[in-house]
C-alpha cells in the first residue's frame, strides 16, 4: 500500500500573532506539522504497519517546512519531499498544481491531507488535488477502514455522520478524532536522519510558472479589533444573574 | 446586465438554509447593480423553494432533481453543479461555508482552474470597483482581504455574518430545470447518522453556550444544554473539555475545531486559552462564567460573573425562562 500525506508547516495554535508592514511576523515563532495533518501523518503510518507498503510525506513551501517533515519521518514516515520554489504563487490552486506535477507521477493507493490549516484555514488543496488527479475522494473523516481494496469511511458533516465508501486509489481529510497522534520516539528521530529526503523545483517538475501562478492576491492584512474587557458582576449569584439578565437586555440588546 | 454571479443555496430538513439568503446577499454586494444573481438548488423537492429564493434576492432559480441528490456525494454533487455552470457560464460562483460548500467549491475551482477565497466574512467594493473580501485567517488571530486576479471567482461565505436582504414577498424569478449528467458514481453513501434531533448547528447558532474543564464530567454539559434549549442556542466546549472527554470533538471551538460568530457567547468555566479565544473572538456579546477571577477568558468578555457555573447557569437558565414566556 503506497500511500501520500499532504503536510503543511504552520504557526504553532497557541502562538500570537503580530502584523508588522502588512505581513505576519514569524520571528521567534515555534512552527509545527498543521494539527491536521499530523491525525493524516498517523493515519498512514497505522495503514502501512497493518498492509504494509510506504509512506511518503510531501509539502510545498519554504525550506523552514523541512522540520515538519523531518517530524513525520521522525513519526515514522519513510520517505519525505519538499516542494520549495519562490515561484510557486501564494495560493491553493499554485500549491495544488505543485502537489499534482508531483504526484501524478507516483504510485499510489491512498492520499491523505488534513481537513484545514490552522494557518490560512482555507480548506481547499487537498479537494482541488483529487479532482486535479481525477480520484474520488472523502472529506472531514473521522474513521478509515481499508479492506479489498475500497474504504469505508465516517464522515463529520457539520455533527452528522455519513458512513461512505469508495474504491481506492482515493484522497481523504483528516478531522479530529480520526486517532491519537503519536510522538516522535528518540529512536524514531535517529532513525529519521537517514530516510530518503527530496527537494524538488519548479524545474525538476516540468512545470511552468504560468501553471503555479495565483489566481488571488492579499491586498491587506490586520489585526482584529481588540476588545476590552467589560463589566465584573458582582454579588450573590441570583442578584448576578438577574443583573445578567437585565444587562443583556437592555445594554447589550442581545435577548 | 453586464455579469451573472451564480449561488448555491442548500436545503436541510426540505427548508432553505438560512446561510443561502447570506449567500445571496454577498453575491449582490460582491457584484453590483450590473450583475444578475442566479441561485442553484439541487435535489429533490428543489423547485418548491425557488419563490422564497426569489423573494431574497435571486433573478433566476437553476433546479436539478434526481435522486442521486438526496444525500451529499460529492461526485453527484459535482456533476449536477458543473452541468449548472456550463449553462448559465456564470462569472462568480458563491457557496456557504458549509460541510457542502468547502468540499464541493475546491472541486469546482480545480475544474475551472481558478481561484477560490474561502470563509469570507465581508465584501466591499473600493474606489476604483475592485471587490474586496475579508476572511479571518489564523481563526480569527489576524483578518486579510483579498482580491481576485482572474475570472471565474469562487467565493465560500461564513454563516453568520452577512446581512440576508429584506424579503420582497412580490418578488418572483425565472426558473430552468437542468438534466442530470447521470455520471457514475464511485463514491456510495451508506448511511448518514443525523445530528440528534433538535440541536442547532454550531456554526449557525445565534447563541452558543460553551463548557470547559470547569464543567468537570460529561454530565457537568446539563445545565448548558438546558440554558440553550430555552436560548434556541447550541452547545460547545472548548479544547479542554474536548480532550478531558466530557464530550465530543465535534463541539468544540477554537483554532483546531470550529469557529464560531453567534450573537451571543456564552463560556462557562472556560479559562481563555488563546486557541480558544481564536475560534469565538467574533462573537458579537461575550459573558465569561468562571470561578477563577484570573482567568484570561474575562479580559476579553463583555460581562463577567466570578462564581461557579453549577450555581450561575441554572439561575439564568431560570431568568430567561420566566421572562421569554409567551
Amino acid at each position: 500500500m503506497n500511500i501520500i500525506v499532504l503536510v503543511k508547516q504552520t504557526f504553532d495554535t497557541e502562538e500570537k500573532i503580530v502584523v508588522e508592514q502588512g505581513t505576519v511576523n514569524e520571528d521567534g515563532v515555534k512552527f509545527v506539522i498543521n494539527p491536521y495533518d499530523e491525525y493524516a501523518v498517523e493515519q498512514a503510518i497505522q495503514i502501512r504497519d497493518d498492509a504494509g507498503g510506504k509512506v511518503t510525506v510531501v509539502s510545498v513551501g519554504p525550506e523552514r517546512a523541512a522540520e515538519a517533515l523531518r517530524t513525520a519521518l521522525a513519526m515514522g514516515a519513510d520517505e519525505a519531499v519538499l516542494i520549495h520554489d519562490d515561484r510557486i504563487g501564494h495560493d491553493e490552486q499554485a500549491v495544488a498544481a505543485a502537489l499534482h506535477a508531483f504526484i501524478a507521477q507516483e504510485q499510489y493507493d491512498i492520499i491523505l491531507g488534513g481537513n484545514f490549516s490552522v494557518d490560512n484555514g482555507a480548506g481547499q488543496v487537498a479537494v482541488r488535488l483529487a479532482k486535479m488527479l481525477g480520484i474520488p475522494h472523502t472529506s472531514s473523516i473521522t474513521k478509515l477502514d481499508i479492506a479489498a481494496g475500497k474504504a469505508v469511511v465516517h464522515r463529520d458533516a457539520e455533527g452528522d455522520l455519513e458512513v461512505v465508501e469508495l474504491p481506492l486509489p482515493a484522497l481523504f481529510t483528516a478531522q479530529q478524532g480520526l486517532n491519537e497522534p503519536r510522538y516522535p520516539s528518540l529512536q524514531g528521530i535517529m532513525k529519521a536522519k537517514k530516510k530518503p529526503f527530496r527537494e524538488l523545483s519548479l524545474d525538476d517538475l516540468n512545470l511552468d510558472v504560468g501553471a503555479v501562478a495565483a489566481r488571488t492576491a492579499r491586498t491587506e492584512l490586520q489585526l482584529p479589533p481588540a476588545r476590552q474587557a467589560g463589566k465584573i458582576i458582582s454579588g450573590e449569584p441570583a442578584a448576578q444573574a438577574q443583573e445578567l439578565f437585565r444587562l443583556l437586555r437592555t445594554e447589550a440588546k442581545v435577548i | 446586465m453586464s455579469k451573472t454571479f451564480l449561488v448555491v443555496a442548500e436545503t436541510r430538513g426540505g427548508s432553505l438554509r438560512q446561510v443561502s439568503y447570506e449567500t445571496i446577499s454577498a453575491a449582490r454586494t460582491a457584484g453590483g447593480t450590473d450583475t444578475a444573481v442566479a441561485a442553484v438548488l439541487l435535489g429533490a423537492g428543489a423547485s418548491a423553494l425557488a419563490n422564497e429564493l426569489a423573494q431574497y434576492g435571486a433573478d433566476r432559480v437553476y433546479t436539478v432533481e434526481h435522486a442521486d441528490l438526496e444525500h451529499y456525494n460529492p461526485q453527484a454533487y459535482f456533476a449536477a453543479l458543473h452541468a449548472v455552470v456550463q449553462s448559465a457560464q456564470p462569472d462568480a460562483i458563491f457557496f456557504g461555508h458549509t460541510a457542502i460548500g468547502k468540499d464541493l467549491a475546491p472541486q469546482l475551482a480545480a475544474e475551472l482552474g481558478t481561484g477560490q477565497i474561502s470563509d469570507v466574512t465581508a465584501i466591499e467594493v473600493d474606489g476604483s470597483g475592485e471587490t474586496l473580501f475579508t476572511r479571518p485567517i489564523y481563526a480569527g488571530k489576524a483578518l486579510e482581504k483579498k482580491a481576485f486576479t482572474a475570472f471565474p471567482w469562487i467565493v465560500t461565505v461564513r454563516p453568520n455574518n452577512i446581512t440576508p436582504l429584506a424579503p420582497n414577498a412580490t418578488r418572483t424569478a425565472d426558473t430552468e430545470a437542468i438534466a442530470y449528467p447521470e455520471p457514475t458514481l464511485h463514491t456510495i453513501i451508506r448511511d448518514v447518522v443525523r445530528n440528534t434531533s433538535g440541536k442547532i448547528d454550531l456554526s449557525e447558532a445565534k447563541v452558543v453556550i460553551s463548557g470547559g474543564r470547569g464543567v468537570r464530567s460529561a454530565d457537568g454539559f446539563k445545565p448548558l444544554e438546558e440554558l440553550a434549549a430555552v436560548l434556541g442556542g447550541a452547545v460547545g466546549a472548548s479544547r479542554g473539555a474536548c480532550d478531558a472527554g466530557y464530550c465530543d470533538y465535534a463541539l468544540q471551538i477554537g483554532q483546531t475545531g470550529k469557529v464560531v460568530t453567534p450573537e451571543l457567547y456564552i463560556a462557562a468555566g472556560i479559562s481563555g486559552a488563546i486557541q480558544h479565544v481564536a475560534g469565538m473572538s467574533s462573537s458579537r456579546v461575550i459573558i465569561a462564567i468562571n470561578k477563577d477571577p484570573e482567568a484570561p477568558i474575562f479580559k476579553i468578555a463583555d460581562y463577567g460573573i466570578v462564581g461557579d457555573l453549577f450555581e450561575v447557569v441554572p439561575l439564568l437558565t431560570e431568568q430567561f425562562k420566566q421572562a421569554l414566556q409567551p
